[in-house]
């Protein structure tokens, strides 16, 4: 009652620091380049060349061959979403174990990756799958015929497993790292084995960290261009990728405009829904 | 007990060679000396020659450079501004606000990207004037970067006791001298966090400089992606290492950063 | 000429959306060298009160005289009055003697100067030798006096104190009480002092103001307020007190329990509250001819230098201080001498 108070008193203070107006410029900000880009997306993507409304960008999408990169797009991202939670949790696990007493290091190992250039990182691998790249001049080296492993579903599944993996350990150890000691030792004083405790406790207490890994993963996953740009070559087409082709090659940008508002509505979308369920595992 | 802890060692082991080995590749190839191939043909230093030579890398690492000083320094000020105003704001404009602030970290890099190209495109339509380039390159980056900073920033005002700005004011200090002595040092961890996270996201950033550069004005992304076009190129081994160090010294810096906070706290 | 006026003070705030009335016309006045205490409970408007004085407020209507001046609009750097802030506010990215030093460095005191009165303001607070330590390192105790130290280099006229040993354990906010009031005497300073717990009010002040929903109800010295306060309120407040409602028919004699009693108020009213203070009462064998009642005793605790006896009469039960003890359901005869009752109009809203 009283805090309110005094808070409220704060804010009636008109001199310099304590005033909401020195946040105006950021206002006028947000408003200039976070509000007014997703209208002109809205307005680009409900009219068409002459400047007419239209639905017909919107249409377009749900001719089979789009709805088809669409769906490619989430199985992919999905896929590499899934792998990602499989070899990251328990990598998560294991950092959060007290066992390692100087886990700095092991930390800092996982952390480096994550702030490397992403486009480095995925020519990395286009220097190692290429048709010239390093396994197969490996192969060769044995005798065996070089294989075509760049260009395919595999190299670009690859790329976005490496790239985010990083994303799925860290806010899976936080949240792990959170759990008291002492919900822990009750459990194994109420007669838990070990995989009672862990299926029964650490896990369910692992939740809203596993979401939020989850939302990490997929959503810059499923809305990639340049992993499938550089290691599935253009062939392997991703929703990304249409809309960058919409932009910069066919020039098209009503439709390109309908593509990135229609993912920007799904990504918002599942950010909502993530952040609903980490709430609701909270409470 | 002690089978599982060997297991999970060797675990972490393995992934973190999935995570370097891609890395540790590059690297040894960025002293290949060979020009197309992928097989050892002896160490040599001429791509790093190569690659501190070429005018065009030259004018990459100045633009990737003062770009993310500029966009950095500027949404360091812009973002503390804006958390100060923040934190002063009633609980459910603060709520509007933040989600608004918010919005560009979760949204995709490329829709950051078209959207705002198309922004630029509408305001240069109706000034009748004006082209892409450095100076579309650098809002862009100052744009995406100010979300880091807040977010940086805000939690700083937590811990802090609401009357310490008065406390100076009482002592004497003009309100901008308070600001300057009693505020701005408290906030200073959570800045210079918000810068650096702003710098590195902006010498990182490739997508939206991708849709909001103009002709002839390239950063490293940019530089790296139109190499990688033309295939194999021991030269982008070579920048990416120099790359790859110079963040690992970023990082470095920063972690012992942390970590002498954490000494200083204990004692 | 008084040292501080407040003239019709009022003050509005906006909370959520609805105008409320924080301070309804305060009229106060300080004297030169004066230890003046705000004490009222939570939400009464005591620390506005002081903010405006502080200048950390501005009136929303009404006026703020320092030595005959208008300073209702002078912001608070430029006012020789300071602060000792709720949980201290010390600059915790500065060392003790930063802290301390602040008011004369804004102030482009020369470095040896600077250092002459650091030392003599700490060796005041007895914090001598503790200029290199961090803040975040001292005691709650220690932190309180160097907030006071920090107040008192700029040689403040007046020295505001917003409950400035809420957060110190009961012993050592009894020592500071006493250090506080010894220090105000030494250096002929005007402490405005803002406090809810009224026993830290009547040992410290030369005057007490005791404020409530944002109105000063009355203001005098501790002995004053303690024994002649002016409504039900402010006895239920200050100390303990036994608060019984009664009538009054004419002066000098009211009835309570159906019993009459000689009193020394005339008539204020013919529904009236009566207080008597629980050592105001003495337990006797026998009944007199006047102003005595029976009753039951009902609960005996011991409390070191007395006991606390609850004893009941019809629905009401008194509390009574006394050394003598009486056992649990014994029969007794309260007396309560004239001078003992309080008679006071009805409290409307209590």
């Amino acid at each position: 009652m009283r805090k309110t108070k005094f808070s409220e008193a704060n804010n009636s203070l008109s001199i310099g620091l304590k005033s909401k107006k020195i946040a105006i410029p950021y206002l006028i900000w947000i408003l200039i380049f976070t509000i007014l880009p997703i209208f002109l997306l809205m307005q680009y993507a409900f009219t068409n060349n002459q400047g007419n409304f239209t639905f017909a960008n919107i249409e377009r999408f749900f001719n089979p061959l789009y709805l088809g990169i669409m769906w490619h797009s989430i199985r992919m991202a999905t896929m590499a979403t899934v792998i990602c939670f499989f070899l990251g949790y328990p990598i998560a696990y294991i950092l959060s174990q007290k066992a390692y007493k100087d886990k700095t290091i092991l930390l800092f190992l996982f952390v480096v990756p994550m702030w490397m250039n992403f486009l480095v990182r995925t020519y990395a691998w286009l220097f190692i799958l290429g048709f010239n790249g390093v396994l197969n001049n490996i192969l060769r080296f044995f005798g065996f015929e070089p294989i075509r492993l760049l260009f395919t579903d595999g190299a670009v599944l690859l790329g976005l497993v490496y790239t985010f993996l990083p994303f799925m350990i860290f806010p899976i150890y936080s949240s792990l790292q959170k759990i008291d000691e002492r919900i822990i030792e009750a459990a194994r004083d109420l007669g838990s084995n070990r995989l009672q405790l862990f299926f029964r406790i650490i896990f369910p207490l692992s939740l809203p960290g596993i979401a939020s890994a989850l939302t990490m993963v997929f959503m810059p996953a499923v809305a990639t261009f340049l992993i499938s740009n550089i290691l599935g070559g253009g062939q392997y087409f991703l929703i990304g990728n249409l809309i960058e082709q919409q932009f910069l090659t066919v020039g098209n940008r009503h439709f390109g405009s309908a593509l990135a508002l229609i993912m920007f509505a799904l990504i918002i979308l599942c950010n909502v829904i993530f952040s609903y369920l980490s709430k609701e595992e909270k409470e | 007990m002690k089978l599982t802890k060997w297991l999970s060692l060797s675990y972490l082991i393995l992934m973190i060679s999935f995570l370097y080995a891609p890395i540790v590749i590059l690297i040894i190839f960025s002293f290949n000396d060979q020009e197309f191939g992928t097989i050892w043909n002896g160490f040599t230093l001429r791509w790093y020659q190569a690659v501190f030579n070429d005018r065009q890398v030259a004018d990459a690492v100045r633009n990737t450079l003062s770009i993310g000083i500029i966009a950095a320094t500027t949404a360091s000020i812009m973002g503390t501004l804006a958390a100060i105003g923040i934190n002063n704001m009633r609980k459910g404009t603060k709520k509007v606000v933040l989600s608004l602030s918010s919005l560009p970290v979760a949204t995709p890099d490329i829709v950051i990207g078209v959207s705002l190209m198309i922004l630029y495109v509408a305001f240069f339509r109706l000034v009748g004037a004006g082209s892409f380039g450095f100076g579309t390159l650098l809002v862009s980056h100052i744009a995406f970067s100010i979300p880091y900073v807040i977010l940086a920033v805000l939690p700083r005002f937590k811990n802090m006791n609401p009357f310490i700005y008065e406390a100076a004011l009482d002592l004497g200090a003009v309100p901008f001298k308070a600001f300057f002595t009693a505020i701005v040092p408290q906030l200073m961890p959570g800045i210079v966090t918000g810068f650096l996270l702003a710098f590195t996201m902006s010498i990182d950033d490739f997508m939206v400089s991708f849709f909001t550069t103009g002709s002839g004005v390239s950063n490293l992304s940019l530089l790296i992606f139109s190499m990688t076009r033309r295939g194999v190129n021991p030269m982008v081994n070579a920048l990416s290492t120099i790359m790859f160090l110079s963040v690992l010294i970023l990082l470095f810096i920063i972690n012992l950063r942390d970590s002498q906070k954490l000494k200083s706290r204990g004692e | 000429m008084e040292f501080i006026e407040l003239k019709n003070i009022e003050k509005n705030f906006y909370v959520n959306k609805q105008e409320r009335q924080i301070l309804k016309g305060i009229n106060l006045s300080i004297k030169e060298n004066e230890f003046l205490t705000l004490l009222g409970p939570s939400g009464s408007g005591k620390t506005t009160t002081l903010r405006i004085i502080g200048g950390f407020e501005t009136a929303s209507k009404g006026q703020v005289f320092f030595n005959g001046l208008d300073i209702g609009k002078t912001p608070p750097h430029k006012r020789a009055i300071n602060t000792v802030f709720q949980n201290y506010a010390l600059f915790p990215h500065m060392n003790v003697y930063d802290n301390v030093a602040y008011g004369l460095k804004i102030k482009k005191f020369s470095k040896s100067a600077i250092k002459d009165r650091v030392e003599k303001t700490l060796s005041l607070v007895n914090l001598s030798g503790f200029d290199k330590r961090s803040v975040k390192s001292l005691s709650g105790g220690q932190q309180q006096r160097i907030a006071i130290a920090r107040a008192l280099i700029n040689e403040p006229k007046v020295l505001l104190l917003d409950e400035p040993l809420g957060a110190l354990d009961l012993k050592l906010r009894k020592e500071m009480q006493i250090e506080l009031k010894n220090m105000q005497k030494n250096l002929g300073i005007t402490f405005i002092y803002v406090t809810h717990d009224q026993e830290e009010a009547l040992t410290m002040s030369d005057q007490i103001a005791v404020m409530n929903d944002g109105e000063i109800l009355q203001k005098g010295t501790s002995e004053n307020i303690y024994n002649e306060p002016k409504n039900a309120f402010i006895a239920s407040f200050i100390g303990t007190s036994n608060i019984i409602t009664g009538t009054m028919e004419r002066d000098r004699k009211v009835t309570f329990l159906k019993t009459d009693f000689e009193c020394v108020d005339p008539m204020p009213g013919s529904v009236v509250q009566i207080v008597v203070r629980p050592e105001d009462i003495e337990i006797e064998q026998t009944p007199r001819d006047r102003n005595s009642l029976k009753g039951e005793v009902i609960e005996v605790i011991f409390f070191g230098v007395n006991y606390e006896m609850k004893v009941k009469t019809g629905d009401f039960i008194w509390k009574i201080h006394s050394t003598k003890s009486y056992e649990r359901g014994q029969f007794v005869y309260l007396f309560m001498a004239t001078e003992a009752l309080h008679v006071m109009e009805m409290e409307r809203s209590l």
